[in-house]
């Protein structure tokens, strides 16, 4: 309940965001943000290709000419809007705020480390460092991608399916809820990473040991969220479908378990976050592959820069899985929104 | 006018008898007594109403009816055999839609089929249902979509679907604004009349009760004894209007103790 409405204010701000400064972008008229942001970002692209580095970087004529690009493409942009009376597209529209600030910090940043070194030098890269390590080191960043997503596909999967299982079991059924609640609420509030030094031990590898503790991590907050979705499903449902002849499995699988699904997928995202959690630590601990291995690698050759690239590609990692998520969501509970979608 | 070409639910009406139910509730371990010593019958086919205060266990004894529940003492038996579990023949409406909000308004009228496996050989049943309750525009909308009247009418529409022998109408018309359900008095009424099932009613509104049905039986506060059985003899289609409505009106309401402020 809560995510669909924090979503959909968030949907909501994003447009008003959007429509509100562009309002008088109309036929020929200019459209102010994208000149701003052509300007900064070509400004930012003077500064990279024309005042000195302190030190060898290898990209970074690459950088300012993908900085010039931007800046031409704003250009175009902005000045369509001006003599051909073609309104920009409303994707770029809504953006544009955001990438004139994106310009303005990378211009920032770009000044404070590789021209002129304000901050601490190992440990702050500058922005063609990043650049050069997803040029250059693309293929180990694309292998350890694989490696945590398979890893972690695998222990997810396991502890949602479980932790679905468990927690209709846990609602439905009096006698499983018995024995299974003082379970949960025993094992279950423990965080995963407790499990770490048992479960290296106990399991064959580090990938079964690790698989075991996303699934555990994700099992949780799916059983308890799918088990208080079936607890609350309406007993009105049950009544209707009993007097036309229900079964008891028709009863969950038709009644219980598509009323549970809205708590369901909260559990299923709260799991998700939790598993990204396991995952990094398991990485960093025993496996030897993935990014969150990747990162530990680079710090223990100082090789700062390879470490927040693994950060900016671990982030965009998390987050299109949540919004891949949150699409099978919105797929699944349609009936859910105020608007069908077709 | 097209009645007999849109007929989905049987012929015969069922006969129900309750002889002398009573039943309690457990409340934080005090016993609750709700109904005491109820006994009626109705005939088949016939049109009866529970009017009782509310809260006085009318719903109960619907329930009952339904097989939901069985009884503390007594017995409950529909044509003759003993009520002893839900059965699709006896469907309950509720006060409430109870729509399942993540099906279609159609796929809501097909859950008894569903439920009982013959949703793809009985599925014409589906949409004459839709259209015997004006639906049928609506039939891919979500319950979110539709307005109170609608719901209910969805209602409807799932439960004449299974054909019923015997229709129990928990206070259906209860939470709908007053001219949806004037006209919604009326289409059960005709409803029934085409239809030739029987129809137990539960209602707290005196007109509804006399308006609608053959005979009502007046239940006391709880638990609910059964306090006078009225025939209403007045033939249908009934105007509200009616002066013996009136009278019956002022000696239902004088059963209920309500008779001083008329």
């Amino acid at each position: 309940m809560f995510l669909a409405k924090s979503q959909q204010s968030a949907e909501t701000a994003g447009q008003s965001i959007a429509d509100a400064p562009e309002m008088p972008a109309a036929r020929g008229a200019t459209w102010i943000t994208g000149v701003w942001a052509a300007g900064v970002w070509l400004l930012a692209a003077a500064i990279s290709r024309f005042i000195p580095d302190i030190d060898d970087f290898e990209r970074t004529n690459l950088l300012a000419d993908i900085m010039a690009g931007i800046g031409v493409v704003f250009v175009i942009l902005a000045l369509g809007s001006r003599f051909s009376g073609v309104r920009p597209p409303e994707r770029a529209r809504s953006v544009g705020p955001w990438f004139l600030l994106l310009a303005v910090v990378l211009a920032v940043w770009e000044l404070l480390t590789a021209k002129f070194a304000l901050l601490p030098r190992p440990f702050f890269a500058a922005p063609q460092g990043l650049l050069e390590v997803f040029t250059d080191d693309y293929p180990r960043l694309v292998e350890s991608v694989w490696h945590s997503l398979r890893l972690l596909a695998g222990g997810y999967a396991i502890g949602a399916a479980i932790g679905f299982v468990a927690g209709v079991a846990i609602g439905w059924s009096r006698r499983v809820g018995y024995w299974a609640h003082p379970v949960l609420r025993l094992i279950g509030p423990l965080p995963a990473t407790a499990w770490l030094p048992i479960a290296f031990f106990a399991f064959p590898s580090s990938h079964s040991a690790s698989t075991f503790l996303i699934a555990l991590a994700t099992a949780f907050p799916v059983t308890v969220l799918t088990w208080s979705g079936i607890a609350s499903v309406n007993r009105a449902y049950y009544d209707v479908a009993r007097t036309m002849g229900a079964s008891q499995s028709f009863l969950v699988l038709k009644v219980a378990i598509p009323a549970a699904l809205p708590s369901v997928f909260v559990g299923l995202f709260m799991g998700l976050g939790a598993s990204f959690s396991v995952l990094v630590v398991a990485e960093m601990m025993g496996v030897k592959a993935g990014l969150g291995w990747y990162m530990q690698w680079a710090q223990g050759w100082a090789a700062y820069a390879n470490m927040y690239a693994a950060l900016l590609v671990m982030a965009l990692m998390c987050t299109g899985l949540i919004t891949l998520l949150f699409r099978l969501r919105d797929r699944l509970l349609a009936w859910q929104k105020g608007i069908v979608q077709w | 006018m097209v009645a007999a070409a849109f007929r989905v639910v049987a012929d015969a009406g069922a006969s129900v008898e309750v002889l002398k139910v009573s039943h309690r509730f457990d409340l934080h371990g005090k016993p609750l007594p709700v109904l005491e010593d109820v006994s009626f019958r109705v005939e088949p086919g016939g049109f009866v109403a529970l009017l009782g205060p509310s809260g006085c266990g009318k719903s109960t004894l619907l329930r009952l009816v339904a097989g939901l529940e069985p009884p503390s003492r007594g017995a409950l038996s529909a044509n003759d055999a003993p009520i002893d579990g839900p059965d699709p023949s006896r469907v309950l409406m509720f006060q409430d839609p109870t729509l399942y909000p993540w099906r279609t308004v159609r796929n809501n009228a097909a859950l008894g089929l569903e439920a009982r496996g013959l949703k793809h050989s009985h599925s014409p049943r589906v949409d004459k249902a839709l259209r015997l309750v004006g639906l049928t525009n609506f039939a891919d909308a979500y319950p979110h979509q539709l307005s109170g009247g609608m719901a209910q009418r969805a209602a409807l529409a799932r439960a004449l679907v299974n054909d019923p022998e015997l229709l129990l109408l928990d206070e259906p018309l209860g939470k709908l604004d007053s001219m949806t359900r004037i006209t919604m008095q009326g289409e059960l009424v005709s409803l029934w009349e085409r239809s030739g099932f029987t129809a137990l009613l539960v209602t707290h509104d005196v007109e509804e009760a006399l308006f609608m049905a053959q005979r009502v039986i007046v239940l006391s506060d709880r638990p609910a004894r059964v306090r006078a059985d009225v025939p209403v003899d007045l033939p249908y289609p009934r105007h509200r209007g009616h002066s013996r409505l009136a009278d019956l009106r002022r000696e239902v309401l004088r059963l209920l103790g309500l008779d001083g402020t008329w």
